[in-house]
């Protein structure tokens, strides 16, 4: 049985996505920018497509920016909120230790530039708390950015109320919604949200293309120069395919979203109650503010990218936050930020299921998982240790 | 192209000598649960040749597989044989390793020589410390 439970890593074309996209790279291959009438199936498809999104996340379409993906729309983001910060002699910047490389990344190349930037704590649980930003803001402060969901581990942010506060206080307010976008509503104008990334690809549509979702009040800086498309603010010939293939994406995961979140959070529930049966595991991050696909957990004694490897062995496609699978040594900053120690961390496996899955898969992986675990956990040094009482059990 | 050979696959799916051995002669353990890696490696003596090898590995695919391969490599060897035992010679036996993964293969090495090690030292053999440096490499801190 092969089973996909990456989905928070990437996702399938849907068929609605792909029969949007296919005529955009045969017979409609105008350019937008062209003036005659061939290319006005391109010009009016790309203003339909960005309508679509703006009302998906209730924004106005002038507030959409089309991007290559959610990483250079979190970095357009950011940078427009420091330098619009640096005119106003404003240079520090408010994160979180459990971002997207995306935003931390950028936020490290800003401070090298002079900026101040805090990250907040994400507590044991994987959630910020108001009273850290609050604790946190200063008169300087020119942006709070706070991710909607955790990649990771699934954790979903109290965004709104971070968003008042923001928005009371007169700071600029981002969050990479990446892994929420088509899987829960988002509300722009309800949840105070002044900037936003989505990428496409999480939610069914082509890889190569996401959105930047800005208020209009906000001013947007421009990462690539060169044209005049997305209103002077990203240069480059549209993805035309990519961009309506998003569009109808993002409506048919919302317009479907009640019922497959019916179906894939009974499949979620029972991953999590059913591994958990396995001892000395457990669930990383809170269950109940968690978006509706991702499982992320820890197994004592073993290391992930082993679990990986036999769980592909087994027709299992799954994720790990170990170090091995990220060509570095230390395990993911995200199980570290929930205080993890290292060993803990090195033996975690993320799940992330969508409507695609079944529910005969998933009692695939329950068969499977517990196998795996238990065999590697018989040649493992440190599960004999553990068992042993040399070495106290952490979970 | 696949992350691993099918040597190292068939290492990793397949290890050879997974296991403990009781009344070892020689007992030998590296790497730290920290980093991500803990090899330990038991060997069992006789006349001087390594009678019977075998291993416990903590770790990623490439850990599980240096250990296997290592424990091939040595069998069957003289016990100064086995201290020879290099590091690339467990990576070329195994059609190579992603270059991340090379400090799995040293580790492999640095198991077998705590290993003898550890032998020299219930027997009273005498060495010089200077051989048995273990890894104090950054992998392991």
């Amino acid at each position: 049985m092969f089973v996909y439970a990456d989905n928070a890593a990437t996702t399938s074309v849907s068929k609605t996505a792909l029969d949007a996209m296919l005529p955009f790279l045969t017979e409609n291959y105008g350019n937008p920018s062209s003036l005659y009438s061939f290319a006005q199936k391109a010009t009016e498809a790309l203003a339909e497509a960005r309508a679509t999104v703006a009302k998906y996340i209730n924004a106005e379409p002038k507030e959409i920016y089309f991007t290559s993906g959610g990483s250079e729309a979190d970095n357009q983001a950011i940078i427009s909120a420091a330098k619009l910060g640096a005119r106003k002699g404003k240079k520090h910047l408010i994160s979180t230790k459990f971002e997207h490389h995306a935003v931390l990344h950028t936020l490290k190349a800003l401070e090298k530039d002079g900026y101040e930037v805090t990250l907040l704590d994400v507590h044991e649980d994987g959630v910020v708390r108001l009273e850290d930003v609050k604790a946190a803001v200063r008169e300087d402060t020119c942006l709070v950015s706070v991710m909607f969901a955790n990649n990771e581990i699934g954790t979903v942010q109290p965004i709104k109320e971070i968003g008042a506060f923001c928005r009371e206080k007169g700071i600029p307010f981002h969050t990479d919604a990446v892994q929420v976008g088509g899987h829960m509503p988002i509300d722009v104008v309800d949840m105070n949200i002044d900037m936003l990334a989505l990428s496409g690809h999480k939610f069914h549509a082509p890889k190569g293309v996401g959105v930047l979702y800005v208020k209009k009040t906000l001013p947007v800086f421009s990462l690539i120069e060169g044209g005049a498309q997305e209103r002077g603010k990203r240069a480059g010939t549209e993805n035309m395919a990519g961009i309506v293939a998003l569009a109808a994406a993002l409506k048919e995961s919302c317009d479907n979203m009640e019922a497959n979140n019916a179906k894939i959070i009974p499949m979620r529930d029972k991953l999590i109650a059913e591994l958990s049966k396995i001892p000395h595991s457990r669930v990383n991050g809170s269950i109940e503010h968690r978006v509706p696909g991702t499982v992320n957990m820890c197994f004592e004694g073993i290391e992930g990218e082993s679990l990986l490897l036999w769980l592909d062995a087994k027709g299992i496609c799954a994720s790990s936050g170990s170090a091995c699978t990220s060509g570095s040594l230390d395990p993911s900053h995200v199980l570290l930020s929930l205080g993890l120690p290292h060993e803990v961390a090195h033996g975690s496996l993320r799940l992330s299921i969508g409507e695609y899955n079944t529910m005969e898969e998933i009692d695939h992986i329950i068969a499977t998982v517990p196998q795996v675990v238990e065999y590697l956990r018989n040649m493992s040094p440190v599960w004999d240790a553990l068992e042993k009482g040399e070495r106290p059990h952490l979970i | 192209m696949a992350l691993y050979s099918d040597k190292v696959m068939d290492h990793f799916q397949n290890p050879r000598n997974v296991g403990k051995i009781d009344d070892a002669d020689g007992v030998g353990e590296v790497g730290n649960a920290k980093c991500g890696d803990i090899m330990r490696m038991y060997i069992k003596v006789e006349d001087g040749i390594i009678a019977d090898c075998k291993f416990n590995t903590f770790g990623c695919g490439s850990a599980i597989a240096t250990s296997s391969m290592a424990t091939e490599l040595i069998k069957g060897k003289s016990v100064e044989e086995a201290l020879q035992l290099s590091n690339k010679a467990v990576v070329e036996a195994l059609d190579g390793l992603p270059p991340a993964k090379i400090h799995c293969s040293v580790l492999a090495e640095q198991a077998v020589r705590a290993a003898v090690k550890d032998y020299y030292d219930k027997n009273g053999i005498e060495y010089n410390a200077e051989e048995f440096q273990i890894c104090d490499c950054e992998h392991c801190h």
